[in-house]
């Protein structure tokens, strides 16, 4: 899907990146724990959070992401958006909880990124 | 070893705000150095996640990044307070972060193991009361 089928799924408004709605979005990563985006996640993905301080976007440009959501309509301050802008992010905000937000993607056929994973057999035991 | 870029990075401890412009700053200029793609996205990620662990974790120390024509390396090293135990530290989820760090979505204790999966060599020492080394070696396709 593009980032404006997500627009319309998720009703969300959009805060920066008007110019690139067109935008192709093939996974998505729901978090507020920056360390596991960065382990996880490429750059053809979403990141759905809730968090809204710099590093949110400082992540996305050190992943190149293409579009950030923040969910529960939350919205950040103008100089972190300018900066989300400044590297080209599509920058949304949606009324949607994390949860709902996610749920919605999901049914419109959005999957999240594979992520290798084993369990830890000792702590099994 | 012929070096075609060097440049250091002082990084102050606690200083959350500019955390992680050492690191945009590394990914631009390995940009201009004609890095790209996969490669280029590790060294943002390791660097990233070290210079938050400067921030956080030490006392305060320097990120220095040196460009060869066949790798780019990264070394972090720190004035302290090293760490107790590396083994403990090495794991997933384990963590020993403040409120403040947790509060900007670190401190999830991936660190050190997000460092090691993205770069193809890693190695760390530390000494209590001394400091901690990191070195990252990741190696540029031909």
């Amino acid at each position: 899907m593009t980032i404006a089928d997500m627009i319309s799924v998720l009703n969300a408004r959009v805060l920066r990146g008007e110019d690139k709605l067109d935008t192709p979005v093939y996974t998505a990563c729901c978090s507020d724990l920056m360390s596991d985006v960065l382990a996880f996640v490429d750059e053809k993905t979403v990141l759905i959070t809730g968090l809204t301080n710099p590093h949110v976007v400082r992540t996305s440009e050190m992943l190149d992401l293409k579009c950030l959501v923040f969910a529960r309509g939350k919205v950040p301050t103008e100089d972190i958006l300018d900066s989300a802008a400044e590297q080209g992010l599509v920058v949304l905000t949606t009324k949607a909880t994390a949860f709902t937000a996610c749920g919605l993607l999901y049914e419109a056929g959005m999957r999240g990124v594979p992520v290798p994973m084993e369990w830890n057999t000792e702590d099994d035991a | 070893m012929e070096e075609l870029f060097r440049t250091v990075y002082p990084v102050e401890a606690a200083d959350y705000t500019s955390a992680g412009q050492a690191s945009a700053d590394i990914k631009r200029k390995l940009k201009q150095l004609g890095v790209g793609g996969d490669v280029l996205r590790r060294v943002a990620v390791a660097s990233y996640e070290v210079e938050l662990n400067l921030v956080i974790h030490s006392m305060g120390g320097e990120l220095v990044l040196t460009v060869y024509p066949e790798a780019v390396q990264l070394v972090s090293s720190d004035r302290g307070p090293g760490i107790p135990d590396l083994e403990m530290a090495m794991r997933e989820g384990y963590s020993t972060a403040n409120e403040e760090a947790r509060s900007l979505g670190f401190g999830a204790g991936m660190g050190l193991p997000n460092m090691k999966r993205n770069a193809d060599d890693f190695s760390i020492e530390s000494e209590l009361g001394k400091g901690t080394t990191i070195t990252m070696r990741f190696n540029l396709p031909l």
